[in-house]
């Protein structure tokens, strides 16, 4: 299948006058539908590379190509349209607005990207809302939610605008044994039946070994590239 | 700007109430302070330039030097009035002579008008205390100082002297109160015909009477105006005549500016000082926004949209309170005979103006936090947690 993300020899360095390397020359490259871990011990790098993926972050020296189109000499306004239309982030803090309601979080890209919600956007909120169990709640404000259900929240944002890309860092870090094992469950199932490309950092052995592809980075390089 | 900043903007202002509040609280009490105070002092101008020259001749046109009088020139009242600007001419003949009633006599100051013109200068109408205007040949109007002192009233008849001794019977249609003790005591009122025949200056005038719309354009207009006139007449207006009664307006003019600018500074400062606070506060919400495509231009009329609907309720329930001070201070600030201090007034273009500043300086105001929020990087966010 092709390759929906390349990247070509990221390096990343921090700092002007102490510089410290944190990637060193990564060459990787995702199948579209493809669903990855990406291991790794803190400070490994794991993050920064979760980051320059998402173009949040830009590497010192490579390039990201993103459905073969390099992200390098895009200006921050594509960027921000790119992050929008193509990647789906979901956060280890779910990053919730906590001034907005369930739906209305789940409702926010699709009203970044039109400037307005339509009634198939929210019909469609709706159907993401129910798929991660929150119907009961949806008019409920992001604050008044368990950790679980703002995690789910967090997820159902992520697949508004129906993103090639699903990049979750950490998306279950700070959930019980219980509520992780449910959520990467909806991830897989996500995964399945509407064919994103997930990318997900986790330190959680057991959940990596349910992924396609396991990576491990280690001082900022690729120790390990597993496909199963 | 977009639905979508409007709608976070919005939101963002409902979820922190108090902070919203205390800063529409600072815009209304800005705003109805700068409505109040300016329209306390435009009112008070307005009265005390209304009470000094609302009832007298703006313009005039004399003879020159120790002239009484000067040929009348139909020519130039028509030009005076094609000019425009006058809204009332009146003509005048007034000269000096003496009263002789019950063998006493008094000075008199006899001023011939014509008199419906002369009444929308002076309002002779509002101020009669009985009797009516001098509508037929030899009638008069005195004075209600003069009427007491003589013993006069409505109907009797005096005789009136010329320096010359030509003398000529008046009949007394109207006794007036003008509020001038000097006034009130030596002039007589009538048409001025009667006056011309009595001192034998038979289409002569000694005065043109000219009020104009924009009083305080009087000087500009009299210079102007002073090429139409020609060299045997001079023009005098009454801004050259009350220069203190001026420099004290214009000083209260200044000062009431000064009020109101630094009110309006102090009110700026408040809000962008609140809003870059809730730049600081809502950078969590700001870096999610950017991490899920947010343009920075986007994210700044979040801030800008907060400042305008801000300026907006706070200009508008800012005028409502300052009418409302200037309402109750025309109410239950009085004279000692029970008229309003300053009356209430109320400048429907001052009041708009003032609010469309309110509004641009608080949108203005949120420009600062506008750019910083433009500038967060949501890096910044994701990274700190």
């Amino acid at each position: 299948m092709a390759d929906l993300l390349k990247l070509n020899k990221i390096n990343k360095i921090y700092g002007e006058k102490i510089k410290t390397q944190v990637l060193f020359d990564i060459d990787l490259s995702f199948e579209a539908q493809s669903f990855n871990a990406i291991i790794g011990e803190s400070g490994s790098g794991k993050s920064t590379l979760m980051n320059i993926i998402g173009t949040l972050d830009k590497p010192t020296s490579g390039e990201v190509l993103i459905d073969g189109i390099s992200t390098s000499s895009m200006k921050k306004e594509q960027l921000a349209e790119l992050r929008n239309q193509t990647i789906g982030f979901i956060f280890q803090f779910h990053y919730l607005l906590p001034e907005f309601t369930v739906l209305e979080n789940v409702l926010m890209p699709a009203l970044i990207k039109n400037g307005r919600v339509g009634e198939a956007e929210r019909k469609r909120a709706l159907e993401l809302i129910d798929l991660v169990g929150l119907t009961r709640v949806k008019n409920n404000l992001a604050t008044d939610l368990s950790g679980g259900q703002q995690q789910r929240t967090a997820i159902a944002r992520s697949l508004i605008n129906e993103p090639k890309i699903i990049l979750g860092d950490e998306p279950t870090g700070n959930l019980d044994s219980q509520t992780t094992e449910s959520i990467y469950a909806l991830l897989r199932e996500i995964n399945h039946d509407i064919k994103s490309t997930f990318i997900i950092i986790t330190h959680d052995q057991r959940i990596a070994e349910k992924a396609d592809r396991i990576l491990e980075i280690k001082d900022g390089r690729i120790n390990m590239d597993v496909t199963k | 700007m977009n639905q979508l900043s409007f709608r976070i903007a919005w939101r963002f202002l409902k979820s922190s109430k108090g902070q919203t509040l205390l800063i529409l609280l600072g815009i209304t009490i800005g705003v109805s302070v700068q409505i109040f105070i300016g329209s306390l002092i435009d009112g008070l101008q307005k009265s005390l330039v209304d009470n000094t020259i609302g009832r007298s001749s703006h313009i005039t046109v004399e003879p020159l030097g120790r002239e009484a009088d000067f040929e009348r020139n139909e020519d130039l009242i028509v030009k005076l009035q094609d000019d425009g600007r006058a809204a009332k001419i009146a003509e005048s003949y007034s000269n000096s002579g003496f009263m002789v009633h019950d063998d006493d006599t008094w000075p008199l100051v006899m001023r011939g008008f014509e008199i419906e013109d002369a009444d929308m200068i002076y309002r002779f109408s509002e101020s009669l205390t009985e009797g009516a205007l001098p509508q037929n040949q030899y009638e008069v109007m005195i004075g209600a100082t003069l009427a007491d002192e003589a013993l006069l009233d409505i109907g009797d008849t005096f005789l009136a002297i010329n320096p010359e001794g030509n003398s000529q019977e008046f009949k007394i249609s109207g006794i007036f109160d003008l509020q001038v003790a000097s006034i009130n005591q030596t002039w007589a009122i009538m048409q001025i015909e009667d006056a011309q025949v009595l001192f034998s200056a038979e289409d002569r005038v000694s005065a043109i009477e000219i009020q104009i719309e924009d009083v305080f354009a009087a000087d500009t207009i009299a210079a102007e105006w002073k090429t139409l006139i020609g060299e045997e007449l001079q023009i005098t207006n009454w801004k050259d005549q009350n220069a203190s009664l001026l420099s004290g307006l214009s000083g209260q003019s200044a000062s009431s500016y000064m009020i109101q600018v630094f009110v309006l500074l102090a009110v700026l400062l408040g809000i962008s000082s609140v809003l870059a606070i809730s730049v600081v506060q809502k950078s969590r919400q700001l870096g999610i926004l950017k991490a899920m495509g947010i343009k920075d231009r986007a994210a700044s009329w979040i801030f800008l949209a907060q400042g305008l609907i801000l300026g907006i309720i706070g200009s508008i329930l800012g005028t409502g309170l300052g009418l409302l001070l200037n309402w109750s201070f025309s109410i239950f600030v009085k004279n000692p005979d029970g008229t309003p201090l300053v009356p209430f007034y109320f400048d429907p273009v001052f009041v708009v103006l003032s609010m469309v500043i309110a509004i641009i300086a608080a949108t203005l105001a949120a420009f600062i936090p506008a750019r910083k929020s433009s500038k967060l990087n949501p890096i910044e966010v994701i990274k700190n947690g």
